[in-house]
């Protein structure tokens, strides 16, 4: 009793940070340890944690699995639509450096943009396996 | 457009696998495979012609040079490949609307499909690649999406089968990357022609020996090389018939090209036939595979199995030659691989169209179905004519280019296996066909009728191709032949 | 003598990755248990990636951000290949334990040699 109030508390203190640590995580993986993939696991972790102390259905209310189902592929069309934009600006497929009017700022746009698609699909990914395994043998 | 082909005949059936993955019901993502297997076929088509008028085609990613970055590379054997794939995808398309819809529960059909168009793209991705990390990246794309298909199966012993298929199978591409390790320390670049091009230049010959080896057994596993076949007479029988019909026809082709790839142009003679006896064990475990695989064939009571056996057997004649090596010998290998895929096609195609009526297809259940299901079963009987090799079939074309080729460096002895087995595949095909022919109908089906046209006219598409370029093989054996000097004729 | 120590001190991180490989297999092929099969799998890829990063380190290398005060820096590139080959590795890992589930729900049982039992009895 006295332990899960203790769980509770901490979790509901650490999960902001959990998650601007994901977004830090994120957008520093230009210049150190990070990217998409990284962020996008710290970010599921931070959600998975909130629904293991407080349980699936709230965890649900929050994130309902139709819209970690629809973001799957969400991610995915972001990073193949930055592809085909270059595509459409006069470069190769992925080719960054055609799409802004400089190399240099196309190049950082690109790669934002391809990390934010990974991000999405990633921890929408992860949530979206919580969920499968987690909602399993619950009387359904 | 036309110049940025390669990179849409890998995006247009990841686009569709993404949008099948967004409308949940099952005639929309049926209507998202359908058009993306024929877009992705037209591609694959125009990418063919380009190679033949036009040479090799190369595309970079990016923008990157090729040394940096991923070069998609096209030529013949690549384009062979590409339209093999595509076309079976395309031609099964149709055949998979009454099919999945009778053996896939209804809300999980989109997910099929999705998870087919996946290993449609990962395909496709193999064959157009010329990075090696890259070709890893889409050999674990198409394996993991083909365990999901797999696993969709109707039997509980479809996820057994698409579980052993993963752990073989990882323990497959993980070797391979541990050889491209290897590779990538000694050569400094991932670019398959690059590495190609400098391992000329290397001195120290051990770790691109270890490379070699590495990656061979890793791609025998993906090829299922006997004895490293062991997942797939399970994971062909028990997989759902659209599932059974797009893999067989496909994935080891693919494997195979990537194998061919490595071989020839990457490692080359010198490694390859000089300082490993590559050529002596692949000849010994191609001869293995074709006995040992269709002695165990004959043996099945259960249709499906004794198929994915006869496939085993099969991928034996394609690595035969392949380890001859020579123009013809080469040729005739990768002539077959096209001739499998259309016999396989086939083949698979009239077993869905039964187990559409029939649930298991168990020899004796299937006992005079020709009565019943004439049209079927005579797509049958003309595809396993094609797998024995009866001249007027594409399995004559393909036996007929071993044969010369082992005579030609004078191992008459490999010839007269070759014929042997044949003989092999002449009695487990004429089980079944007497079987459905020559039986009274079992009590299943009594109740058959004849498969639905979305099944029958894909069915005698493929089977109608097995005699069609049985007799006019100008264009297959053409092709082949262009691919095979390409291949043996580069640099390495 | 000192030479074996030597050269295994020198070169740990080999030994170190060729130990991994070969007990992930061991584990995979030894063992009945359909999660320890996985467990062995991953112990297996785990090794693969050492055999890419180790050798991206170069003696004297800093960071691979271009910075005018440094000349070496570390090879930043089979960071990327094993970042994917990780990716690649926790999906067939979902799969595989998925599959698990699914078995375990069908057969009452992940032991490989319960579940071919039961199959036999078909």
């Amino acid at each position: 009793m006295r332990l899960d109030v203790i769980l509770r508390v901490t979790t509901k203190l650490i999960l902001p940070f959990m998650l601007l640590f994901a977004v830090y995580v994120q957008f520093h993986g230009d210049y150190g340890p990070g990217g998409g993939f990284q962020a996008g696991t710290i970010a599921a972790a931070g959600f998975i944690l909130y629904g293991l102390i407080f349980g699936l259905p709230a965890m649900m209310r929050f994130v309902p699995a139709a819209i970690v189902e629809a973001l799957i592929p969400l991610g995915v069309l972001i990073f193949a639509g930055v592809g085909v934009y270059s595509m459409l600006n006069g470069g190769n497929f992925l080719d960054y450096s055609h799409l802004e009017h400089d190399p240099v700022h196309g190049q950082e746009w690109g790669v934002f943009l391809v990390e934010l698609g990974v991000f999405i699909t990633v921890s929408s990914t992860m949530i979206a396996i919580f969920y499968a395994f987690a909602g399993r043998g619950r009387g359904e | 457009m036309l110049q940025h082909l390669p990179v849409l005949q890998v995006m247009v059936p990841l686009f569709g696998a993404l949008v099948a993955a967004l409308s949940r019901r099952p005639g929309p993502s049926w209507l998202v495979m359908t058009a993306a297997s024929w877009i992705a076929l037209a591609i694959s088509v125009t990418l063919m012609h380009q190679v033949l008028t036009g040479g090799v085609i190369s595309y970079h990613i990016g923008g990157w040079d090729p040394s940096l970055g991923i070069e998609y590379r096209v030529d013949v054997f690549s384009a062979l490949i590409l339209v093999l794939v595509s076309g079976i995808a395309a031609v099964s398309a149709p055949f998979a609307h009454r099919s999945v819809a009778s053996e896939i529960p209804e809300d999980r059909i989109a997910w099929f499909y999705t998870m087919y168009l996946l290993a449609l793209t990962g395909l496709l991705g193999i064959a157009i690649t010329g990075d090696a990390f890259n070709a890893f990246v889409f050999l674990e794309v198409s394996s993991l999406s083909s365990y999901a298909l797999i696993a969709l199966g109707r039997d509980r012993r479809a996820l057994v089968a698409a579980y052993q298929y993963l752990i073989l199978g990882t323990i497959g591409a993980t070797f391979y990357v541990i050889g491209v390790g290897f590779l990538y320390v000694t050569t400094g670049t991932l670019n398959l022609g690059l590495i190609g091009e400098r391992l000329a230049a290397v001195e120290s010959t051990r770790p691109v020996l270890t490379a070699l080896a590495f990656i061979t057994v890793g791609i025998s596993l993906k090829l299922a090389l006997f004895p490293l076949h062991v997942w797939l007479p399970n994971a062909y029988a028990y997989a759902p018939s659209t599932a059974t019909v797009f893999l067989a026809a496909t994935a080891t082709k693919v494997a195979i090209y990537l194998f061919v790839r490595y071989l020839f142009t990457v490692f080359g003679d010198r490694f390859v036939f000089a300082e490993l006896p590559i050529q002596q064990v692949l000849i010994v475990l191609s001869v293995a595979a074709i006995f040992g695989a269709g002695a165990v064939a004959i043996f099945q009571s259960d249709v499906k199995r004794m198929f994915a056996y006869s496939s085993v057997a099969q991928i034996g004649y394609i690595t035969l030659g392949i380890a001859i090596a020579t123009q013809t010998g080469l040729t005739g290998g990768i002539v077959h691989v096209i001739n499998h895929g259309l016999i396989k096609g086939a083949l698979f195609m009239a077993l869905g169209a039964v187990a559409l009526q029939v649930r298991h297809c168990h020899i004796e259940e299937l006992a005079g179905l020709g009565q019943k299901m004439p049209l079927t079963m005579s797509a049958l009987v003309v595809a396993g004519l094609g797998l024995i090799g009866v001249p007027g079939t594409v399995g004559f074309i393909s036996k007929w280019y071993l044969i010369v080729a082992s005579f030609e460096v004078g191992w008459w002895w490999l010839a007269v296996l070759i014929v042997a087995s044949s003989l092999l595949t002449v009695v487990y095909v004429g089980r079944v066909v007497e079987a459905v022919w020559f039986r009274e109908p079992s009590e299943v089906a009594r109740g058959a009728r004849e498969a639905p046209l979305s099944m029958l006219i894909p069915m005698w598409l493929l089977a109608g191709a097995t005699v069609f370029f049985g007799i006019d093989a100008n264009l297959t054996a053409g092709i082949a032949a262009k691919a095979a000097a390409a291949l043996l004729g580069s640099p390495g | 003598m000192i030479d074996v120590f030597s050269e295994l001190a020198s070169h740990y991180n080999q030994y170190i990755t060729v130990f991994l490989m070969v007990a992930g297999l061991y584990i995979v092929i030894a063992r009945g248990n359909m999660v320890k099969k996985l467990v062995g799998l991953s112990l297996f890829q785990t090794s693969v990636y050492l055999l890419y990063i180790s050798p991206a380190k170069i003696v004297g290398g800093t960071a691979p951000i271009v910075d005018p005060r440094f000349a070496v820096y570390s090879n930043p590139l089979p960071h990327v290949l094993i970042l994917t080959a990780i990716v690649v590795g926790i999906a067939t890992l979902a799969l595989g334990l998925a599959l698990v589930v699914r078995i375990n729900e069908a057969y009452g049982s992940i032991e490989e040699d319960e579940i071919f039992e039961r199959d036999q009895d078909h």
